[in-house]
């Protein structure tokens, strides 16, 4: 019905605004929503290549170990932030830096 | 019938960018989190249309339900929800538009020139076939990734605890 490009265009728009929220964004929750974005733009790019270019699911297999990845980032990088917050008082990116020494 | 479900897609693209953009430009960090959950939705919607119903029931259950959630929690744990007067600043954004705009004239490029392979399946219920190939082809990312889940979740225990660092 629609071709590959349509849902090439999508994901591309998708992983662009995705980039946008990480290089911008200062909050470090809003930096995971925009990586969460990126990775739903790869998952939506295999599942269209799956459909239309091999013809087989290898593609989809793919697309669910994104999506498992995707939760086990996400609980993870939370449990940090969560204890960045307790030490500093913040949770924007600019002002955690004490690693730096 | 073609009609009602090319517009349901269009409607469907445009709920998906739409919102990720509500997502990205957004001052408040909780509409933000709100907006994802259509994107995630919109997804989803788009992965019906690409045949893929395992996959689309699993985005719902995963994205909205496990993920979405956790972020929702992290954005009410992690900064003062309540404060009225206190929008998000951002860093420099019409700086960062030249790199991102650099970018989607290379992803734009790529798109149109490729020759992609055109070799379309047909649409059939998935699911079968996909968990027959979790449980032959890739067996050892499936277990790989119970294991990393394993170690997520501890790790996810251990690191939300309180310590105290040592000055």
């Amino acid at each position: 019905m629609h071709d590959l490009n349509v849902y090439l265009f999508i994901s591309g728009a998708l992983f662009l605004l995705g980039l946008l929220a990480v290089i911008t964004r200062k909050n470090a929750v809003s930096v995971l929503m925009g990586i969460e974005l990126i990775l739903n733009s790869a998952g939506l790019n295999f599942v269209a290549f799956s459909h239309f270019s091999t013809g087989n699911l290898s593609g989809q297999a793919a697309a669910l170990f994104v999506i498992i990845v995707a939760a086990a980032e996400a609980a993870v990088a939370l449990a940090v932030f969560l204890n960045i917050y307790r030490l500093k008082g913040t949770s924007e990116v600019n002002k955690v830096n004490i690693l730096q020494g | 019938m073609e009609f009602l479900s090319e517009l349901i897609f269009w409607c469907f693209v445009v709920l998906t960018v739409g919102s990720a953009a509500v997502v990205v430009f957004h001052s408040r960090i909780i509409y933000s989190a709100f907006a994802l959950l259509f994107t995630f939705v919109g997804v989803g919607a788009l992965y019906l249309y690409l045949s893929a119903d395992f996959l689309a029931a699993s985005q719902l259950l995963i994205y909205v339900g496990a993920i979405l959630t956790l972020i929702i929690f992290g954005v009410f744990l992690t900064t003062k929800v309540m404060s009225i007067d206190l929008p998000e600043q951002s860093h420099q954004r019409f700086l960062a538009l030249i790199p991102i705009t650099l970018i989607g004239i290379v992803i734009l490029w790529v798109i149109l020139q490729t020759p992609w392979a055109v070799n379309p399946a047909e649409a059939a219920p998935t699911t079968k076939e996909l968990g027959r190939l979790l449980m032959s082809r890739y067996l050892v990312p499936f277990e790989l990734a119970s294991v990393l889940l394993l170690a997520a979740l501890i790790g996810a225990m251990r690191l939300a605890r309180y310590f105290k660092m040592e000055e």
